[in-house]
């Protein structure tokens, strides 16, 4: 017992969760300063959570190429959980800076939302820096109920509600999946860490063919990929994605997602790896179908926030083509693309949150009808989240889809990297339909309520930074990314 | 190996034995008094029986959510209590970590105005 003590004590490390564990104490005390600030006053714990996404985005960098281990190999803090808690950092990030001003609008000026988006972030950086199939659960628990809260935050707002409700059931009903996955993980194991899965899978070949095993790693899955919406799990999408505030929907499709992804990665290169031909006949059969079905629904959308959830599932899709790759620049590519995708994506919704009105009834196709010539900087920086999201040179877009369809292609899966290439094709309909609008049409108001918060024009700023330095430049961020990849 | 789980069968038929009898006995013993508020499922809170539309009060939902969170608190302190000698240190600092979280959580309660009945 003494013994079981003294280990338990020296195998803690804190190192290893030192990002996540300044964002829970932050989250922690802002939630003591929003429930003693006056009612209404938001702007300093806007202010004070992203310092400390800076600080935890610092510790994160600094312990770059220094793998950390913790709580007897349940957490393990390597480049790879590094680079995805980067990009949580920066989804959460650009999601608080474009949320004040957005919450004042539409009167909800709640101080409680920054904190649960911080415990969110650090929930997201448990599930990616897991070892441990319990701790990559408690990640996504920790991720998942505060994310609950987020979508149905308007509680005055009947979509809001709806958001938050349909999101929590179908949310709860995939974390059964998973849980059930990894007990029958467990129950095949004996353990419920993934290098000791690995190693007794390594022990026992014929464990690949053992029903328990293949049940209990296909249940798994579809718990990750409900979270990451891949067809056919992607129903809750569009309605969550309209419903929700706009900031938490833009974070929701950036941050979490990439999370659900490193977990999905670790956990099918780690553990099922006996699983590989299998395997990826499943991935290839979901992403082509999670990319062919968002991007031909989303064809049909007149609401901006249902398109863009639409054209989120699609880009899920390309992303997972990285899976089916199954090779190193196949993983490096989905870090990238995930990176790529948080600005983009983020910079796209912080486009609509200007161009709203309370209530954000306008946010349709024809709702943006001439914007381009009224407000030519929106029109500018919308024109280059959606060339980006389309996939075109220079922007990021086109670097991204490049990394993961050439991860494709060097696992000889040529013809998916065409039907990833022939998707792009039919996404241009919709995304160019909105600069179409835009720019071709006649503006028939002058858009007078459009006033440019500017923690939002930040957001945006440093969105179009990214979204032109990663496809402009993309080598070096590259270059981590394989470090990073597995 | 299976005398292991004997106390444990004891407890088990203690506890139906305590069960099965008293309610049992006060049938035969007690004295029956009935009224419309003693024939109810609950004798307080939510009325189980009407239109599931109506508007509740939230408060019995707090209490709830507060109960949890002490009822929670309680199940780790148990064990911690049994194992303190040989956790020392490690274990009264890690607790108190824990008790620190929930007591966050209390405050807010407390300044929500969560714990006020009126």
């Amino acid at each position: 017992m003494e013994n079981l003590v003294q280990e338990a004590i020296q195998n803690v490390n804190l190192h290893a969760v030192m990002p996540s564990l300044i964002l829970s104490v932050a989250g922690m005390a802002l939630l003591l300063v929003a429930v003693f600030s006056p009612r209404g006053k938001t702007a300093h714990i806007a202010w004070l959570s992203i310092a400390s996404l800076i600080v935890a985005g610092i510790v994160t960098i600094m312990g770059w190429n220094d793998t950390q281990y913790g709580f007897a190999g349940s957490v393990q803090l390597d480049n790879f959980a590094a680079f995805f808690s980067m990009i949580c950092i920066i989804a959460a990030g650009l999601a608080i800076l474009m949320s004040d001003e957005y919450l004042k609008r539409e009167n909800f000026p709640v101080g409680e939302y920054y904190p649960l988006i911080l415990i969110t972030t650090a929930g997201a950086m448990w599930m990616v820096s897991g070892t441990d199939l319990i701790t990559i659960f408690l990640g996504l628990e920790v991720l998942s109920v505060s994310l609950y809260i987020l979508a149905g935050f308007f509680r005055d707002q009947v979509r809001c509600n709806e958001a938050g409700l349909k999101y929590f059931f179908l949310g709860a009903f995939s974390t059964g999946f998973l849980l059930y996955g990894m007990a029958l993980l467990y129950g095949v194991s004996g353990t419920t860490k993934v290098y000791d899965i690995a190693a007794y899978i390594q022990a026992n070949p014929d464990t690949t063919t053992n029903v328990m095993f293949v049940a209990g790693g296909l249940l798994m899955l579809t718990g990750f990929f409900f979270k990451i919406a891949a067809a056919p799990f992607h129903m809750w999408t569009p309605d969550v994605y309209q419903g929700a505030p706009t900031p938490i929907t833009a974070f929701m499709s950036a941050g979490p997602k990439a999370a659900a992804f490193a977990a999905l990665i670790r956990v099918t290169f780690i553990c099922l790896e006996g699983m590989q031909d299998h395997l990826t006949t499943v991935f290839w059969v979901l992403a082509v179908l999670t990319m062919t079905v968002g991007n031909l629904i989303a064809l049909n959308q007149k609401d901006l926030k249902r398109m863009l959830a639409y054209s989120s599932i699609a880009h899920a899709g390309y992303a997972m083509v990285g899976l089916v790759a199954w090779n190193e620049i196949g993983s490096a590519g989905i870090l990238f693309y995930m990176l790529v995708y948080t600005f983009m994506n983020m910079g796209a919704f912080a486009i609509l949150i200007l161009i709203g009105r309370s209530g954000e009834e306008n946010l349709t196709l024809d709702g943006v009808t001439g914007l381009g010539y009224k407000k030519p900087m929106l029109g500018i920086a919308f024109s280059i989240f959606l060339f980006a999201l389309m996939g075109l040179p220079p922007t990021a877009g086109f670097t991204g889809k490049f990394y993961i369809f050439a991860g494709a292609i060097n696992s000889g899966y040529i013809w998916l990297a065409v039907l990833g290439v022939l998707n792009s094709a039919v996404s241009l309909y919709y995304y160019l339909r909105i600069m179409i609008f835009m720019y071709f049409k006649e503006p028939q108001e002058d858009y007078a309520w459009v006033k440019i918060y500017p923690a939002t024009a930040v957001s945006i700023v440093i969105s179009v930074i990214g979204v032109l330095y990663l496809g402009i430049v993309p080598g070096s961020i590259m270059q981590l990314a394989r470090m990073a990849g597995f | 190996m299976l005398d292991l789980y004997l106390p444990i069968i004891v407890v088990i038929g203690i506890a139906f034995a305590f069960a099965i009898g008293s309610v049992v006995f006060s049938r035969l013993v007690g004295v029956k008094r009935y009224s419309e508020l003693k024939m109810s499922p609950y004798e307080c809170g939510v009325p189980p029986i009407g239109n599931a539309n109506e508007r509740f009060s939230v408060k019995f939902y707090l209490v709830a959510v507060a109960f949890i969170v002490f009822d929670v608190e309680v199940a780790f302190l148990y064990p911690w209590a049994i194992m303190f000698k040989q956790l020392g240190w490690y274990g009264a600092i890690t607790m108190g970590i824990f008790i620190f979280v929930l007591v966050i959580g209390f405050i807010y309660d407390w300044k929500k105005g969560a714990l006020e009945w009126e």
